[in-house]
């Protein structure tokens, strides 16, 4: 008689049966963390490449022209942000043009691939208007949630670490094959926002 | 009394089934079909041969006649493209595109099998003709339902990725015989571009 080993198959299956089974949450809408509102708030402006790309070309512009338009970019564009957050939070109703989108694509993609010499005055401008502009329609957004203002902190913390390290990489390139890498990211980020022109006026 | 054992084919079969049949996470509204307009774009560019060659031959050309040129070419063709993407997009008729696709390819592989070196503005000139045309095809062929915004910059990104693949090729025109092997690559492409002009005609 030939003694074997029972199968292991039963096990095995339930196993597997048991992950199978294994519910996950759905992530609609907003996404969930698990973290809480803020960080809600922070992952939301990660994932949204609407707003993480016109920040960055502003703080690229900003790093190009020097330290101290870096300085004014990095407290002005998070706080017009959470201003505007603010303000929308109370909004009714506000649809995002996707014009404007695109046309913020092509000044700031524009400024950058041209290393254009602005003054701190405009680049103060760009960063309340931009930060304005998107904090709103953020805020419209998230005003159907209870804990939207805490949302919009995180949201405005994640902007103001990203302008940091952005603005201070570029600050710090002296090498002119560097800086005109930078440069060439804003001719994309310029093109990106001529496409999306033709996609908010397609004809076909 | 001899046990059954199963096969471990047919363990690893149920195994599998059991896997597939796992039920994914649902990512309703704002993630869905983004990272595909991504994708989709990014693949847009590199799905043409005859796209490829012509921008690529932007960056050998770019790498061929160094700065500032290396730079100027391969921002001033996605810009352009992205025009020409545009007029696509919104309808406007542009005759002939196929065949100003192939001339493309062509003109640039001749201009570097020759290592033609006009001026700075004759060139991104040149350069910037040949990717409205580039633009155009690819603004008229765009699906869609897809996202506007991910779908660019896949696309754009990977126009550029192709004309940085151009320049890394062409840096070995710092030696001597890579200065002929980059003359005999562009003559390659321009082969390349007279195979799809003759298709365009056929």
């Amino acid at each position: 008689m030939i003694r074997t080993s029972p199968s292991r198959l039963p096990l095995y299956a339930f196993v597997v049966l048991a992950f199978v089974m294994c519910a996950l949450p759905a992530d609609a809408h907003l996404n969930s963390t698990g973290m809480g509102p803020f960080y809600d708030g922070l992952m939301h402006f990660l994932m949204s490449p609407d707003d993480i790309v016109p920040v960055l070309a502003l703080a690229l512009l900003a790093g190009l022209r020097g330290a101290s338009y870096g300085r004014r970019a990095l407290f002005t564009l998070p706080v017009a942000w959470l201003l505007g957050g603010l303000a929308g939070l109370s909004a009714m109703a506000a649809k995002p043009h996707p014009f404007i989108a695109a046309a913020w694509f092509l000044l700031l993609g524009g400024l950058l691939a041209a290393d254009a010499k602005i003054s701190l005055r405009v680049t103060t401008a760009l960063a309340a208007l931009l930060g304005v502009y998107h904090g709103y329609l953020n805020g419209v957004g998230m005003g159907q949630f209870e804990t939207a203002s805490v949302a919009i902190l995180g949201l405005v913390f994640a902007i103001f670490v990203l302008i940091a390290l952005a603005a201070a990489f570029v600050v710090h390139l002296r090498a002119n094959w560097a800086r005109i890498a930078v440069r060439v990211a804003g001719s994309w980020i310029a093109a990106s926002g001529l496409l999306m022109l033709g996609w908010a006026v397609r004809t076909r | 009394m001899n046990e059954r054992r199963f096969d471990p084919l047919v363990r690893a079969m149920a195994l599998t089934v059991f896997v597939f049949l796992c039920a994914q996470t649902a990512f309703a509204h704002p993630q869905k079909g983004e990272a595909v307009g991504f994708l989709t774009g990014f693949r847009h560019p590199i799905s043409g041969l005859d796209h490829v060659l012509a921008m690529v031959a932007v960056g050998l050309w770019g790498a061929q006649l160094g700065a500032p040129a290396i730079w100027v070419l391969p921002v001033a063709f996605p810009m352009v493209m992205a025009f020409g993407g545009m007029l696509g997009l919104m309808g406007v008729p542009l005759p002939g595109t196929e065949y100003g696709i192939a001339i493309s390819a062509i003109l640039l592989g001749a201009a570097v099998m020759f290592e033609v070196r006009p001026r700075l503005w004759v060139a991104a000139t040149l350069v910037g003709v040949f990717a409205i045309f580039h633009g155009h095809a690819h603004g008229t062929e765009l699906p869609p339902g897809q996202s506007a915004l991910l779908y660019s910059m896949g696309f754009v990104i990977a126009t550029g990725c192709l004309h940085a693949l151009g320049i890394g090729i062409g840096t070995v025109h710092l030696w001597s015989w890579g200065q002929k092997l980059l003359r005999v690559a562009g003559g390659l492409v321009a082969v390349g571009g007279a195979f799809f002009m003759w298709k365009a005609f056929a």
